[in-house]
């Protein structure tokens, strides 16, 4: 759409009342596009029709269909794993916040700059190197089995609780050190402006960087958001059965890994729009800042 | 004596920016630093505002003694105004949000019963049609004045003013230098980093050559213009004028 319009304009000013009402160029252009139109789409034929027709040539497809994409085994699972799938929004959904409020305040922590607070800044320092270069499995393991393992009472020894805290701990390190990338970028002259008027250090930061800040890195934080979407799934190696280790009952249960498939699909249709938007929405900031 | 520096030391690191600086300002006087990039201009007027500490030296404002250690910076910042060259407004608020931030803060009132002194503001300087206008809807010689008016609105005894006009294009240095000029004409003390000879000479008290991190020479604008004393001051002059 935008394209043509693009192109559509010059025809306007310099070829306006030719015979053809296209110039040159343009014919030349639109020729150029069909052909290239036209070779992308026969190409894109031919994989496909290679795929089509070579893997089921395969000597382990019928099995490997029988096994990963049965359908009477996805007919029969796919509620239930849809059902399974709001444990994981739920989760998802409680941790966000805290990981959001968590992370910012690891990322102040670490902006810290009087040298009385030197102990926050090196806490969130080691807090990141830690949480950042560990696994977050090894997080949930650790933390899931080892915290109730102290022998407390319930509701304390409850996965749900623990699964939360790991994944919370896990991500603020990552979602800190985007807050900070984006403190960071803002210019010392906006410190400045606000310190000369006599505003606190934390009235500095509340109305001035951190309004700014926060704006510049939403579309990085959001890809967090992402992979915690799907990381919450790990959360099931200690105990919840949410939509993985449902699909996981079902495979035992029938012999058979579509359930599997079933869970991926799911998972798609949540995390391909997120990714498309954040994709736009990085793209518009983009434009705003060239 | 409204602000009296004395012999003021500075240095970053290994480059001593500020060697020994002796200044005096009257109440209701305007002070143009005049002097090459880098000879410490900036600098002094940071050191006046705390927003660097000076190694050495004092500065008193009324006679209190502001760069002591123990004094608490922020009231003292809320006395001295500062306008900077890049303007430095807060590009998620509009003109009359900048202008309001401060004084909301630090007095603790409301918007509404702010808003009358900031809309007087922006009548004086003659951008009452630009108050509800983000930072990137203006020109910048509109950015400069509301950047001065911010400043104004938290009611400071003194004003230091970074070579303000030095980021405008040429026609738009006119429209800020008349509200400094403004300013003047209200008796509000000065205190100008500029480049600007022409209008120095023609509005300041006062006109101090910086050198290397020295006050090589200061007088009255035409004593200096006209009759410098030190050849430096009229190699310097030579050059800009």
């Amino acid at each position: 759409m935008g394209a043509s319009e693009r192109q559509a304009a010059p025809a306007g000013s310099g070829a306006a009342g030719r015979e053809s009402g296209l110039s040159r160029r343009e014919r030349r252009e639109r020729r150029e596009r069909r052909r290239s139109m036209l070779i992308a789409a026969a190409s894109t034929a031919i994989a496909i029709a290679a795929i089509v027709i070579l893997v089921p040539m395969t000597p382990g497809w019928e099995k490997v269909q029988k096994a990963f994409f049965n359908e009477a085994v996805f007919v029969k699972t796919f509620p239930k794993l849809l059902e399974a799938f709001w444990l994981d929004v739920a989760m998802f959904l409680w941790c966000a916040p805290l990981i959001a409020v968590w992370g910012l305040v690891l990322a102040l922590m670490r902006d810290a700059r009087s040298p009385a607070l030197y102990p926050l800044k090196l806490f969130a320092i080691l807090y990141s190197d830690l949480f950042r270069g560990v696994p977050v499995i090894l997080v949930i393991y650790l933390i899931g089995f080892g915290i109730p393992g102290l022998g407390l009472p319930r509701p304390w020894n409850s996965p749900y609780i623990w699964g939360t805290v790991a994944l919370v701990l896990s991500y603020s390190a990552y979602v800190a050190e985007v807050y900070r990338a984006g403190i960071e970028s803002i210019h010392e002259s906006q410190r400045a402006a606000a310190v000369s008027l006599g505003l606190s250090h934390g009235d500095m930061m509340r109305f001035v960087v951190l309004p700014q800040a926060i704006r510049r890195v939403i579309p990085a934080a959001m890809n967090n958001l992402i992979s915690l979407q799907k990381d919450v799934a790990l959360v099931s190696f200690i105990g919840p059965v949410e939509i993985f280790r449902q699909a996981g009952v079902y495979k035992s249960l029938y012999a058979n890994f579509t359930p599997y498939v079933g869970a991926a699909l799911i998972f798609l249709v949540v995390t391909v729009p997120a990714t498309r938007a954040v994709d736009r929405m990085i793209a518009r900031q983009q434009r705003r800042q060239s | 004596m409204k602000l009296e520096i004395i012999d003021l030391w500075k240095k970053f690191g290994a480059n001593v920016v500020c060697k020994g600086i002796d200044l005096a300002v009257n109440e209701g006087e305007m002070v143009c630093l005049i002097g090459a990039s880098g000879s410490g201009k900036s600098t002094l007027l940071r050191c006046i505002n705390l927003l660097e500490p000076v190694d050495d030296g004092r500065i008193l404002l009324d006679g209190l003694e502001i760069t002591d250690p123990e004094q608490d910076p922020q009231p003292i910042r809320q006395r001295i105004g500062m306008v900077f060259q890049s303007y430095n407004l807060f590009p998620h608020m509009n003109a009359l949000e900048n202008v309001l931030l401060a004084p909301r803060r630090i007095t603790g009132r409301s918007r509404a019963e702010l808003r009358p002194m900031a809309e007087a503001l922006f009548e004086r300087f003659n951008l009452a049609d630009r108050m509800g206008h983000y930072p990137d809807q203006m020109s910048g010689g509109q950015q400069q004045r509301v950047a001065i008016i911010r400043a104004l609105a938290m009611k400071p005894e003194v004003m230091l003013f970074d070579e303000v006009t030095s980021a405008l294009d040429p026609e738009l240095v006119g429209e800020v230098l008349d509200v400094l000029r403004q300013l003047k004409a209200e008796g509000m003390t000065m205190i100008l980093a500029t480049h600007e000879m022409g209008f120095a000479r023609e509005v300041a008290d006062k006109v101090c050559f910086l050198d290397a991190g020295r006050i090589l020479e200061e007088g009255p604008p035409e004593q200096l213009f006209e009759r410098p004393r030190e050849p430096r001051t009229a190699e310097f002059l030579s050059r800009v004028l």
